[in-house]
């Protein structure tokens, strides 16, 4: 039970963090900065990594390699898209 | 050891994360940004792929390849068609999130009822509801931006549709508290599903009665949506690193929602709750004025003559792809000595920084583009404003029309320059079903046609050449 406690404690934390970080965010740059949070938020790929390839039944780690795939596309995806746009910004 | 490699991991990525958007802050370091995310998220995988549970390989290297193969083309599309990727990856994300979840929940009912104490089923229960309408939800977002045939573009609405909605999401939290305090009766896994279906359909009923204009907020929303889920799957796998990635995530998404809604003067309960897009009749106004059309000729003397022209571009410019033309008038105008600006407002476009990223794109240096605030107290000094694609943001009776559906939003003060040039594709009214009076003021001429044809016009007169090219 402790550990959800602690579980919450980081998240209240890194929601204040986030809440910091992401104020100071440059105007300029909502689009890349929602392609970048996607993909970081992909680092849900640890879990589906776990679940496709533990020695747990087939079925759920089906489940998990599609979950996997998921996650990778948003990481692949989310990173390249990101620095595409970033590229572009030039200041003359 | 290897334990401590992972926790070790798990401590560096996070900070990696929180810098790689702290970088954010200006587009001067903001790609190294990117590097930042990367090296986390390579650390992150690695350190848990060498972890011992994880003793089948093949699954993990071919949906890793799949992730490339589609995630690459995805990389490359259009950057008028960015909010459709972006509402798309948040539909991954969901998915991942709901699924994970599912598979969670199976795997606790074949272990016994130890494993699913009533914490850990409640957070399995929020992610799967929390994922899985984010995942339909952010589909049903990406046809509609996308413009797929079978999804209504118009927002769709009919009686009692807000208890409908209500009560989806009533029964599927409440299937979702019984599976929580019964996870092994024998009913429980078909219960389990059933909430499961219910935010996938109520995913669906959130998005059918939203607008084109309102996306940039609904996108905003599913990204704190997606975000949360991966709270949730952190909580359901006991992983600090994935509460802290997706509480960043969620509060980005927060933060541009409240953003947005700020921008539109929409309440941010009245979005939560989805009863929002529902297009009002026209208002009538009382005396209807005539435009007054220009030539391209004309309106090319007008600009040759301005010290300073404001462009306030909005979503019909990504329609008509005009921004590299934008770019050619650009480049004149400066040549010449003019000052050119670009009045950015917050919704303009279909996502948040949307105009940001077609600008930057056309080449357009991001020191002229400058926010809504910022332009507003300069824009009576302003010679010529010109209007590309965009309406409501520009209505003056947003103003004072106290009927009018706009009314309170904040817009960029186009009608207090001197001379106001207006290009539109048609004379029909904008999203808002709503008059624009902008383009019957005294000091406003009209330029009919479109968007990219028109500048394409305008830059051949000002290069001095007869039309012959």
């Amino acid at each position: 039970m402790n550990d959800y406690w602690s579980m919450l404690f980081v998240f209240v934390l890194a929601t204040f963090i986030g809440l910091g970080v992401i104020r100071r965010v440059s105007r300029l740059l909502y689009t890349p900065l929602m392609s970048l949070t996607n993909a970081i938020s992909a680092i849900a790929v640890v879990g589906s990594i776990v679940v496709a390839g533990a020695d747990y039944p087939s079925t759920i780690r089906i489940i998990g390699a599609v979950a996997l795939f998921a996650s990778m596309t948003n990481i692949v995806s989310g990173f390249l898209i990101t620095d595409r746009m970033l590229k572009m910004f030039k200041k003359q | 050891m290897i334990h401590a490699i992972a926790q070790a991991a798990a401590v560096l990525a996070t900070a990696l994360f929180i810098f790689s958007l702290y970088w954010m802050n200006d587009p001067k370091t903001a790609r190294r940004g990117v590097v930042a995310g990367v090296t986390g998220m390579v650390i992150a995988v690695g350190a848990t792929w060498i972890q011992p549970e994880i003793v089948h390989h093949g699954w993990i290297v071919l949906a890793i390849l799949a992730g490339f193969i589609v995630g690459v083309p995805l990389s490359l599309v259009p950057l008028t068609a960015v909010p459709q990727r972006t509402a798309l990856s948040h539909a991954f994300g969901g998915l991942a999130a709901g699924l994970v979840g599912t598979a969670e929940y199976f795997l606790g009912v074949g272990e016994g009822p130890a494993q699913l104490t009533a914490f850990r089923m409640s957070a399995i229960i929020a992610e799967i509801i929390l994922g899985f309408l984010t995942f339909t939800g952010s589909l049903m977002a990406t046809g509609k931006l996308q413009e797929v045939k079978w999804i209504p573009q118009r927002p769709v609405t009919y009686f009692g549709q807000n208890v409908v909605n209500v009560g989806v999401l009533v029964i599927a939290v409440a299937l979702g508290v019984l599976v929580v305090l019964h996870p092994a009766a024998p009913w429980a896994p078909r219960a389990f599903l059933a909430v499961a279906g219910l935010a996938l359909l109520f995913g669906v009923l959130l998005i059918i009665p939203i607008g084109g204009a309102d996306m940039p907020t609904v996108i905003s929303i599913l990204n704190s949506y997606a975000g949360l889920s991966a709270v949730a799957m952190g909580f359901v796998l006991d992983n600090k690193l994935l509460v802290t990635a997706g509480a960043l995530d969620g509060s980005s998404g927060l933060i541009l929602s409240i953003i947005m809604c700020r921008a539109m003067n929409r309440s941010f309960t009245n979005v939560l709750f989805g009863a929002f897009g529902t297009v009002q009749k026209t208002v009538a106004v009382g005396e209807q004025k005539a435009w007054k059309q220009e030539t391209t000729e004309g309106a090319a003397q007008l600009l040759e003559q301005a010290n300073l022209v404001v462009v306030i571009p909005g979503y019909g410019m990504a329609v008509a792809q005009a921004q590299h033309k934008v770019r050619e008038l650009y480049d004149q105008l400066t040549k010449r000595g003019i000052a050119v600006k670009f009045a950015i407002h917050p919704v303009a476009g279909r996502m948040p920084g949307h105009m940001n990223v077609l600008l930057a794109e056309a080449n357009i240096p991001y020191t002229a583009l400058v926010e809504m605030e910022e332009i507003n107290p300069d824009m009576p000094q302003c010679d010529v404003a010109l209007v590309i694609g965009a309406n409501d943001v520009v209505n003056p009776a947003a103003r004072y029309a106290k009927g009018s559906p706009i009314y309170g939003m904040p817009i960029i003060d186009a009608d207090k320059a001197k001379t106001v040039l207006a290009i539109k594709r048609s004379k029909n009214p904008g999203f808002a079903g709503i008059d624009n009076e902008l383009y019957v003021q005294d000091n406003t001429w009209m330029l009919f046609g479109d968007a990219k044809a028109v500048i394409g016009d305008l830059v051949r007169q000002l290069a001095g050449g007869s039309g012959l090219h």
